[in-house]
């Protein structure tokens, strides 16, 4: 549950939005409010995770600070949303990452990484030699078996913490979903406003750039998942083992992908700094810087390592790369990257009871 | 502000919807302008940052209005509420220029919400801005700051130098930057005033209705009680000044746009949300425990304009809305929650009531009440007989515990006491001759067109259509 003066803060700024109602039309958070005449904890999480921050209610706000009521929607409400976050993550104990994950550690734990397996591909056959670059043979680094092994193991806890995670959150929205329209609301960014004017950076400045930047990310990410996805249909059902061609599926997906995980996270980046303070919750600027630098880190490496994987850096990259690669998948469940599932449960439920 | 005076063209005292319509025409004309706005950059806007909508005609459904509302209806609207004693080329001219209000308004970047059935039911005569008055004002400042346009905030007019019908110079003074107006502990000594000279000045500087002594003086000690729904520096300074500098005043000094809110409400500024939209649904009582008006004589968007001056004349100008449980949820929540009690007699304990007249005003309601079928969102046919007023619809028992009680008190908009004014919105003198190149438009002179009753929207058309008259007038003045 949001602290409890978390949960009367909340409750004070739905109740002055609810009796004015002016914003209705900038997005579903106040139709949704307006269903409503109390606002309890699980209410407003579910209003923090439809809100998308915009930003537009603020400046149209006549009871923004230094108003007596100090109405500013969008810090409370992703205030909320980071508590929904912990609330909601598994295994209990490491929730507290919300709290404590930062630009450093989310680094420090990919460095760490890196570190450990460099020390191991060293120790089992120190074989991050010109052979393994002239052939561009990963394996040669890192045994196939030990990177499924590793990343098979990773990747099943990570699904899980977030199974649980998405679960918990659907049980305290209660009532029924509607996923399908959800989905496309979620997949077009619909309320950050790709069907009207675009949301605001600041006050009376309305720019496509966040949307554009976070399309990028979504599906540069989706893209080099797919990739991985054909390669390893390749290497386990068709038995076509890595590396593939410049012009092959895996390459070309995972190509088109790296770019988009490139200029989507360093836009993103740029656009936090261009942003008004305003509109965010400072506590969370190192949250969203973590998992953005993981993601360009990810995709930085995964570029470097296609174009130089003859060279005899490619053993040296390819740690690299697969540490970045697990540090993020390691991260998923406490960090930024929640916020697609638990927002898209929360438009599934505005979509169910609209 | 650097140098002692400076020169523009057009000055427009005030920062709200007409000084900006004003400001921007004559601006786009090819004027030097401006704007001296009293309050804070926080506070811009004076009462038109807590606005909704604006009242148009228009004669085939548009992208923000359903259906038609011709000019005839809209005149005859404006007419009834003010028992024909509005100045009626005025409100013509308001009521014709109303349909190109929004196609402007756009030009300059507002937007409109798409018409909605909402619970105003006023999207067949009303345009409301998306995101309300303030994101208006916000879209107004910013088009003005594109046009090169000169805005001075923190600035009070102290000063008006007008002789032999022309204003000469204006004297500004600017207290520190986000210092509130009202805020005495934290007033510091304002600058020396500087002078700024204009060919021609437009006065949109609103009314008076935060001014409490002013305030004081119409209505006696009675203005004490009043909660100034709007911005704290709408003060009338300015119109003082024109009215001494010789201009013709018009409309009662009582006269003004008040309803009932709740008594709990800040002060100043407290806005849209002090409303309770209650009082239909149950009986309004005065501090004596009785009845004092029809409750359900009408829908409340219809009525709750006249409550504010139905409240100010009970003793201590304090009511108290009460209903029972049986229609909660059926009102606008209201930000402040309701005093809740398991009987009347504990309600009026909690409510500071007279407990025996409160019990008995109910017990006489009650028994009054007539068989009918309720519906809140029709005129029904629940009804009283025999009472000392009657309730005429939505006439329940009030017999189903929780009870709620909310208090309730004058809430006051805006004052109509203003300047007269032509149709090119130039200043009158009592003979009808008018300034030379002084012009008013919004509040300051809305009185030559609302006398007494007000409809929802129509302060911001008249502030749009005359802002832009002015702005015109004022240009044509000086660049002539």
């Amino acid at each position: 549950m949001p602290s409890v003066d978390l949960t009367r803060e909340g409750a004070h700024v739905m109740t002055v939005c609810n009796a004015c109602r002016y914003c209705e039309q900038y997005c579903p958070v106040f139709p949704a409010m307006e269903q409503r005449l109390t606002f309890a904890a699980a209410d407003l999480n579910y209003l923090a995770n439809l809100c998308h921050n915009c930003g537009e209610c603020l400046y149209a706000c006549q009871y923004a600070p230094p108003h007596e009521f100090g109405i500013n929607v969008p810090r409370t409400l992703a205030k909320i949303r980071v508590e929904s976050y912990e609330e909601y993550a598994w295994p209990r104990p490491l929730s507290a990452a919300f709290r404590h994950h930062n630009l450093l550690t989310g680094l420090s734990l990919a460095a760490g990484l890196i570190v450990v397996m460099l020390g191991a591909a060293l120790a089992a056959n120190g074989a991050l030699v010109r052979d393994a670059g002239e052939a561009a043979d990963f394996y040669a680094v890192v045994p196939h078996d030990v990177m499924v092994g590793l990343f098979g193991g990773v990747s099943l806890f990570v699904i899980t913490a977030l199974a649980i995670g998405m679960r918990r959150c659907r049980q305290q929205f209660a009532g029924s979903l509607s996923v399908v329209p959800a989905l496309g609301d979620a997949l077009t960014l619909r309320h950050l406003h790709a069907t009207g004017p675009d949301c605001v950076t600041a006050e009376e400045t309305r720019t496509p750039w966040r949307r554009w930047f976070h399309h990028a990310t979504f599906y540069g990410f989706m893209l080099c998942f797919a990739s991985t996805t054909v390669a390893a249909i390749y290497h386990v059902l068709l038995g076509w083992p890595a590396p593939y061609g410049y012009g092959s599926l895996p390459v070309v997906l995972g190509t088109i992908g790296g770019v988009g995980l490139v200029v989507g996270p360093v836009g993103l980046w740029a656009q936090r700094t261009h942003r008004d303070p305003m509109l965010s919750d400072p506590s969370q600027e190192q949250l969203d810087r973590s998992f953005l630098a993981l993601l360009l880190l990810t995709s930085v490496t995964g570029l470097a390592l296609l174009v130089l994987r003859h060279q005899s850096l490619m053993g040296l990259l390819l740690i690299v790369h697969l540490g970045a690669v697990l540090a993020l998948f390691l991260t998923l469940p406490y960090g930024k990257f929640v916020h697609g599932l638990y927002r898209t449960i929360a438009l599934a439920k505005y979509r169910g009871e609209t | 502000m650097a140098a002692d005076s400076r020169d523009y063209d057009v000055a427009v005292i005030g920062g709200g919807n007409a000084a900006l319509c004003a400001a921007l025409t004559a601006r786009e004309a090819g004027a030097r302008v401006v704007v001296i706005e009293s309050a804070p950059r926080e506070f811009r806007g004076g009462n038109s940052r807590h606005t909704r909508n604006l009242r148009c005609a228009h004669g085939a459904p548009t992208s923000v209005l359903t259906d038609a509302y011709l000019e005839d209806e809209f005149l005859a609207d404006l007419l009834r509420v003010n028992g024909n004693e509005t100045d009626e080329p005025l409100a013509r001219l308001v009521v014709e220029r109303s349909a190109g209000c929004p196609d402007w308004m756009r030009g300059y970047g507002v937007r409109f919400q798409a018409s909605l059935r909402g619970t105003l039911h006023l999207s067949r005569t009303n345009a409301f801005f998306l995101g309300g008055g303030k994101a208006l004002m916000n879209s107004y400042y910013a088009a003005a700051e594109r046009l090169g346009i000169d805005v001075l905030y923190d600035a009070e007019v102290v000063s008006l130098d007008i002789r032999d019908g022309l204003c000469r110079s204006i004297g500004v003074s600017t207290r520190r930057p986000g210092q509130a107006a009202g805020s005495s502990a934290t007033e510091s000594a304002p600058s020396a005033p500087v002078s700024i000279r204009a060919k021609a000045v437009v006065v949109a500087s609103g009314g008076f209705e935060a001014n409490l002594e002013w305030l004081e003086e119409a209505w006696g000690t009675a203005a004490r009680n009043f909660i100034v729904r709007g911005t704290p520096y709408n003060r009338g300074t300015v119109l003082r000044m024109l009215l001494d500098a010789g201009a013709d005043s018009i409309g009662d000094p009582r006269e003004c746009h008040a309803v009932a809110i709740d008594a709990r409400s800040p002060k100043f500024d407290g806005g849209i949300v002090t409303r309770l939209d209650s009082v239909p649904l149950g009986i309004a009582v005065n501090q004596l425990g009785e009845r004092f008006y029809d409750e359900g004589e009408d829908f409340w968007p219809k009525r709750y304009a006249i409550w504010g001056k139905l409240v100010a004349r009970q003793p201590e100008q304090i009511a108290f809305s009460i209903v029972d449980d049986k229609v909660r949820g059926r009102f606008m929540p209201s930000v402040f929650p309701p005093v809740e009690a398991g009987s009347i007699a504990e309600l009026a304990r909690m409510l500071e009531l007279p407990v025996g007249a409160l019990e008995a005003t109910v017990a006489r309601f009650n028994a009054a009440v007539q068989p009918g079928s309720f519906d809140h969102t029709a005129l029904d046919d629940c009804r009283t007989d025999g009472l000392t007023p009657e309730k005429t619809h939505w006439a329940q028992r009030i017999d189903t515990p929780p009870f709620l009680g909310y208090p309730l008190r004058p809430g006051i908009t805006f004052t109509y006491l203003g300047v007269r004014v032509d149709d090119r919105a130039r200043v009158l003198t009592p003979g009808g001759a008018p300034f030379g190149n002084v012009f008013a438009a919004g509040e300051v002179m809305a009185g030559n067109i609302l006398r007494k009753g007000y409809i929802a929207g129509i302060g911001m058309t008249i502030g749009t259509v005359f802002g832009r008259i002015a702005g015109e007038g004022a240009a044509r003045h000086a660049v002539r």
